[in-house]
């Protein structure tokens, strides 16, 4: 497309000067009308406005050497008049011939998009820190302890006496070589988090308010929904005159904050060692509104917290250290989930195994 | 646990509710309905399930009372009226040798009786709730059972030799118990005996030798209390687990034993027989005070308030309420000032003991949910744990990077936690593991890492990256530490369409890194073949001329690389594994960097590509600390844009393609400076053994 040639110019005439800058004139227009792309568009540019190798410089040189003074001024002119043209010639270059062009630029934008992997939180870790966060905006600070305890912060001081019957419900796993000792520092695999609880109120005094998430160990065998691991949020909220009252009214607004603030919540006596009284929580299936589905098992509803105020006994125990947890004067409450079932529920996840596996087709789908 | 709705009607006539309602009201006070089966003309059949410490609650007349109290109805009495006795030639002898084991023993002797199929409502009863009847002598104490709860044993009276002792077993004593079994005694045993053998492990199970059988036609009724501690501890060593040792290791009703005794002896003789002599009833009292005659609680309506709250319609638990929920559950209500009472506590439950048990009576029986929800006021603040911020930190640039969260077992095999034991010895075994493959705890993350990226390898997924943040233990018997630790392993084309390669880990750390503040960070590596042998510090598990050692601040804060071929062999691992550990408790101890803005230039960047042919033995880090050694300000960057080694390059050399930008603060560079750094760039890397290529 590039004439490298310069147009002649035979005089100085308006006649002459007119003849050939109409030449050139039509000369852009041709090459303006093979515009088809912003590269076409581009190399118009250069080809014509290019400050070193631009061709209406290189004309606009060689004529205006030869020129007489007196006609430089006029020939000066309507090469500024040219170069406006160019410019306008550019400007619609970029809109009016652009549907056009573009069209032929056209890409097939039905292929799948290239997508950098992005890792995937791992779904207890999500709803862990989930319902930690609900819990931190209603003032509980995070918590946490050790995973082998010794029996004295796991049964004990949580109102479990030796050889009582519900230690049988926690099968517990011991760590080598502790026969020798006495039963209360013995080592063992905490089997819930309810430990923290004692060891936080040992060393703070009321008013207390923790969550404590982590992972907890049964000897348990695996099967569909046990797993010799599992983990727990366990709360605890000590103060002058706690009731049984703000025991419910907390867990309803917390069950609100997670599942939405349609869900409800109802409440069952029980029975835990730590606390009295002891309570086990519903909420309204969160997943069918209540009317009854395949996860709540038809029933509208869904166990999933176990609760209670603070036993005095268990007040007892922290006493011996932090004389301030006096049962005469101060009262809690104390409740606590499984993460693995909140997540197997919400995720619909049947086999708790998977969530233990490292199966990586499994954890992409939480990316 | 099987109830019949009938069965309770009879117990509490008043009760005006369906079956249904009657089954949702007991729920929502604890005794849990877990379903209603309709039985037509004859009610309903509850499954029930108590909880433990509800043994009070496990029969008929125990849950009749807790519906009597929940209507405010009246519970009937039971009827244990019998016919006139004979009088006894010869009473039998009851003699308790272990007072703090047996609190109550009594006999009832009953002469010709007839051994009959069960007829009636025992017949109709055990029908409805699917129990096999045998005869009526052995149907009856089922019943009772069934009925009120109380364990009672009928024996055959003719095969009794002299009168009943209750006693410690003897070391290596035998017994051959109801089931069959030949069970070997020792000294932590109760039985039941007669001056010459043992005829029953007392609370758990009668012996074989004086059953009834077809024969008998003189039986002796045993009911007794035993402690809760005896039977529990005779019952788990002999793996016996049985209805009466259910019951007994719970906390038996200790005014039950004359009342089981009359029910059993009633049914036994609606076919025929006699009593003969009244009952023999023995009580320790001792364990009276422990258990029917406890000391009284006192007890106050301002408790109750402060701890349940407000109800749903006053400002909390009224008196005439509090009172009539304890004296429903069979409490004893004496006034003793304002709103507050002296309490006495049923014999049948051993389980109220404390002010706060009768505070959590009144609470279930009311209704918990008839209670007002309140939420409590708050002035403390809330605090973070002092790493949380550095786990966010650590997580979200994993999870940036691509690599997906796992969490595995906090177990592993011994073999693996010494290969990957941190200090030698220092794993810790489990007691009870739940298999060999879990007998440790895992002292490091990799073991589960392995199996993880074995799995899926296993399963053909294309490419894996995994990590775990999690505990790793060390120690032994006498003290575990526990320390958080971070693993992370990659096998395939986990990030893109090549394999995954030690760079791609070395990049992932260094990000980490980069998070923390930090003096000085640094990776090296030990390799097998050079230096003297203690500083040959590769774990065992790396791959040693493929791997390195991560130091921050002079600390070492992690191992990562190729797993070593032969760990790759045993685990069959057929491709190339890249694994690594960063040990999160050295990390944690620094800070988390702060970003401070470098000045941006306004001038232009110069780059210059400088390609290079290096001997092998230079390696990259030399010519990092060849170019930093120019000292040039300008010199803005420099890195590696291409490393070319094999058919490439010449034989022991490499070929480096080298990208460096030069660029000012404070000016525009001109060609001839540019000209010069480049010169000096040429010359220092000549210096190396460097060649510049065409
Ligand atoms: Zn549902």
């Amino acid at each position: 497309m590039q004439n490298d040639e310069i147009p002649p110019l035979s005089g100085w005439s308006e006649a002459e000067l007119d003849r050939a800058f109409a030449a050139v004139a039509a000369e852009v227009e041709k090459s303006a009308a093979s515009i088809r792309s912003p590269d076409d568009k581009e190399q118009f540019r250069l080809a014509w406005l290019g400050r070193k190798q631009g061709r209406l410089k290189a004309i606009s040189d060689a004529w205006l050497k030869s020129a007489p003074a007196e006609a430089k001024k006029q020939i000066g002119q309507r090469f500024n008049t040219l170069k406006a043209e160019i410019e306008q010639r550019l400007e619609q270059a970029g809109a009016g011939s652009s549907d056009s062009a573009l069209n032929a630029e056209a890409i097939d934008i039905t292929l799948p998009g290239t997508r950098r992997k992005l890792g995937a939180e791992h779904p207890l870790i999500k709803t862990w820190n989930e319902i930690v966060a609900v819990f931190q905006r209603m003032g509980y600070s995070v918590g946490v302890g050790p995973e082998v305890e010794t029996d004295y912060y796991n049964f004990e001081s949580l109102n479990f006496p030796p050889g009582h019957p519900a230690r049988d419900t926690q099968d517990t796993l011991v760590i080598v070589g502790q026969e020798r000792k006495p039963l209360r520092d013995r080592l063992l695999m905490r089997t819930h988090t309810s430990p923290v609880q004692i060891r936080t109120m040992e060393q703070q005094p009321p008013p207390v308010r923790i969550i404590i998430p982590g992972k907890v160990h049964r000897n348990d065998a695996a099967d569909a929904t046990h797993y010799p691991i599992f983990h727990q949020v366990e709360g605890l909220c000590v103060d002058t005159n706690i009731t049984f009252g703000d025991l419910k009214g907390t867990l309803d607004a917390a069950m609100k904050a997670f599942f939405g603030s349609s869900v409800k919540t109802r409440f069952f006596p029980s029975f835990f060692p730590f606390t009295e009284p002891s309570a086990d929580v519903q909420i309204s299936c969160p997943f069918c509104g209540g009317s009854g589905c395949r996860k709540c098992k038809q029933s509208g509803w869904i166990e999933l917290l176990g609760c209670g105020m603070v036993d005095p006994a268990v007040f007892g125990f922290v006493s011996q250290k932090q004389s301030l947890y006096d049962p005469a004067r101060i009262s809690g409450f104390a409740f606590g989930m499984g993460i693995d079932r909140i997540a197997m529920m919400k995720y619909g996840i049947g086999d708790i195994g998977l969530l233990y596996s490292g199966d990586q087709r499994f954890l992409e789908q939480f990316a | 646990m099987k109830i019949l709705s009938s069965w309770l009607r009879e117990y509490v006539p008043g009760i005006a509710v369906s079956d249904r309602e009657l089954a949702d009201d007991l729920t929502l006070r604890g005794i849990a309905v877990e379903g209603v089966f309709d039985l037509g003309a004859h009610g309903s059949l509850f499954e029930m399930d108590i909880t433990t410490n509800r043994v009070d609650a496990m029969n008929h007349y125990g849950i009749a009372r807790e519906a009597a109290t929940i209507y405010g109805l009246e519970l009937k009495l039971l009827d244990t009226s019998l016919p006139a006795a004979r009088v006894a030639a010869r009473p039998v002898s009851v003699s308790i040798e272990e007072p703090k084991l047996c609190g109550r023993f009594t006999a009832r002797v009953l002469l010709d009786i007839r051994l009959t199929p069960s007829s009636g409502v025992v017949a109709e009863r055990f029908r409805l709730l699917e129990q096999k009847p045998i005869f009526n002598a052995v149907d009856a104490t089922n019943y009772v059972v069934l009925a009120m709860g109380q364990p009672t044993h009928a024996f055959d009276l003719d095969k009794l030799e002299g009168g009943i002792i209750v006693r410690r077993a003897r070391n290596g004593e035998k017994l051959r118990t109801l089931d069959g079994v030949e069970r070997l005694l020792d000294a932590d045993d109760l039985v039941v005996a007669d001056e010459k053998k043992a005829l029953g492990l007392a609370g758990v199970m009668g012996g074989w030798d004086t059953m009834i059988t077809p024969e008998t036609r003189n039986v002796l009724v045993e009911a007794a209390w035993f402690d809760p501690g005896v039977v529990r501890r005779s019952s788990k060593r002999h793996l016996l687990h049985t209805d009466a040792s259910h019951r007994f290791e719970r906390g038996a009703d200790f005014n039950a034993p004359p009342v089981a005794s009359a029910l059993v002896s009633r049914i036994i003789l609606e076919a025929g027989g006699h009593p003969e002599g009244e009952l023999v009833d023995v009580v320790v009292e001792e364990a009276v005070a422990r258990t029917a005659k406890r000391a009284s609680v006192s007890f106050s309506l301002g408790e109750v308030r402060r701890m349940l709250g407000p109800t749903e319609d006053a400002e909390g638990i009224l008196a005439g309420t509090a009172e009539g929920i304890l004296s429903g559950l069979g409490c004893g209500m004496a006034n003793a000032g304002a709103e507050s009472w002296s309490v006495t506590l049923p014999s049948w439950r051993l389980d109220l003991e404390r002010g706060i048990d009768l505070v959590e009576e009144i609470a279930r029986v009311y209704g918990y949910n008839r209670f007002r929800n309140t939420v409590p006021a708050f002035s403390g603040t809330v605090v973070e744990l002092p790493w949380a911020g550095k786990e966010s930190a650590v997580r979200a640039t994993l999870l940036a990077l691509g690599w997906n969260e796992a969490i595995s077992s906090s177990f592993c095999a011994s073999e693996d936690a010494a290969r990957f034991v941190r200090e030698p010895g220092a794993a810790v075994a489990i007691g009870n593991p739940l298999s060999e493959e879990a007998g440790m705890l895992r002292p490091s993350l990799l073991p589960g890492m392995l199996d993880m990226l074995a799995l899926n390898i296993s399963r053909d997924v294309e490419g894996t990256a995994l990590f775990e943040m999690g505990t790793v233990f060390s120690g032994g018997p006498e003290r575990v530490d526990e320390r958080p630790s971070l693993g992370f392993g990659a096998t395939g084309q986990a990030f893109g369409k090549q394999d995954v390669d030690f760079y791609e880990l070395k990049g992932t750390v260094e990000a980490l890194l980069g998070k923390f503040a930090s003096r000085s960070a640094y990776f090296d590596h030990f390799p097998a073949a050079s230096g003297p042998a203690a500083l040959r510090l590769t774990p065992a598990w790396l791959h040693p001329g493929r791997s390195a050692r991560a130091v921050l601040d002079g600390a070492t804060v992690g191992w990562f690389g190729q797993l070593h071929p032969a760990e790759a062999e045993r685990r069959k691992l057929k491709q190339a594994v890249w694994i690594g550990e960063l040990w999160l408790d050295r990390l944690y101890r620094q800070g988390l960097r702060q970003p401070v803005v470098e000045e941006l230039s306004r001038y232009q960047p110069v780059r210059r590509d400088f390609s290079l042919m290096l001997p092998d033995s230079v390696a990259y880090a030399k010519v990092a600390e060849a170019l930093e050694g120019l000292a040039i300000p300008e010199l803005r960057i420099f890195e590696p844009k291409e490393v070319l080694r094999g058919k490439m390059a010449a034989p022991a050399h490499y070929s480096l393609l080298l990208g460096v930008v030069f660029q000012s603060h404070e000016r525009t560079l001109r060609e001839e400076e540019v000209q010069g750094w480049s010169q000096q760039v040429v010359a220092a890397l000549e210096a190396l053994g460097g060649k510049l290529r065409a």
